[in-house]
């Protein structure tokens, strides 16, 4: 029972690495803070590169909370903030890159590739279907839609 | 034909991984390609360090091409990349301007007392907003800005000897072609 109370605590601990990673900021209400850690979780930290901004303990992810709070405080829009961080840290810093004709194949490409596998499965499908003994009971004009 | 389709697939699948394996070695996966490059530095006007109540902005370096490097004294790498400049980077005859970048200035002046100061000047940027318009995200980082203060070209990570052969002095002899 004790040893069970000690792994609920242990289970505690990486909370507690959250909270300390979140510099305080003096938020003037629940909303405003509700639409920084948004927007900082959609934004990635370039020193430690798999983190969000939200996540990360660098200090630049730090000196870039202080500066996304005061831009938002100052009344910018998030599409403003997003657009100061990439002027100066390029597309990197978005988890979601734009749709651009230098990022189609990101976007598209498995689509592409989905859809190139399909119609190689469905042609190879309809081909056997038909060089195939029929050995089923299916009826033979039945064949092409059974697959 | 259709027997070495699987094959043809397998063969495909191994070039391309293979050419993943081969571009990740070949560039440093953690530098973000700066969107500043070739575009004009930022504005910026920061006091001098050692020197109450002197600032430099960007307009007062314009003219001449400069070396900005971005150090601080708590920076591991900044100590290795300091003999550099002290040497390959100083041989280039160009003023090297430190920016002392998150950095308490008390610290910063006996660090260069220290390793001795290859610097023509240090501004200070204690609270690294002016490194935030520079793109900055870590020291050590060292950007070349022409006459007409544009941004031309940028480094993440220390400078070695290689980088300035390799880097620096191709985008200084262009440069130089540009201005003949």
């Amino acid at each position: 029972m004790r040893r069970l109370g000690l792994l609920a605590l242990l289970c505690l601990v990486p909370l507690l690495a959250i909270a300390q990673a979140i510099q305080p900021l003096p938020f003037r209400d629940r909303a405003e803070e509700v639409r920084f850690q948004k927007l900082s979780t959609e934004l990635r930290c370039p020193m430690c590169q798999n983190e969000t901004l939200a996540d990360s303990n660098a200090p630049i992810a730090h000196d870039l909370r202080r500066q996304i709070f005061e831009m938002m405080q100052a009344g910018k829009s998030d599409a403003e903030i997003k657009a100061y961080l990439v002027d100066r840290y390029s597309d990197f810093v978005l988890y979601k890159p734009p749709v651009e004709p230098k990022t189609w194949l990101l976007w598209f490409g498995p689509l592409v590739v989905l859809a190139l596998g399909g119609f190689v499965v469905a042609v190879q499908v309809r081909r056997r279907a038909r060089q195939a003994p029929v050995t089923t009971q299916a009826p033979a004009n039945d064949a092409e839609d059974d697959w | 034909m259709s027997r070495f389709l699987p094959l043809i697939g397998f063969t495909l699948l191994v070039v391309l991984f293979g050419f993943g394996i081969w571009w990740n070695t070949q560039h440093d996966q953690h530098e973000i390609v700066s969107p500043l490059i070739n575009k004009p530095a930022p504005a910026f006007a920061l006091p001098v360090l050692g020197e109450e109540g002197r600032t430099v902005d960007r307009q007062s370096l314009l003219g001449k091409p400069y070396i900005l490097n971005v150090f601080g004294s708590w920076c591991i790498e900044c100590v290795h990349e300091h003999a550099v400049l002290s040497t390959d980077v100083k041989a280039l005859g160009l003023p090297l301007i430190g920016m002392n970048y998150k950095d308490d200035p008390k610290d910063a002046t006996a660090w260069l007392a220290e390793h001795g100061n290859p610097f023509n000047l240090v501004i200070v940027d204690r609270d690294g907003r002016a490194g935030i318009d520079f793109g900055v995200y870590g020291a050590p980082e060292t950007f070349l800005i022409d006459g007409k203060g544009v941004i031309r070209y940028k480094h993440v990570g220390p400078i070695t000897p290689e980088v300035v052969t390799r880097e620096i002095q191709p985008a200084l002899a262009a440069l130089a072609k540009e201005g003949s």
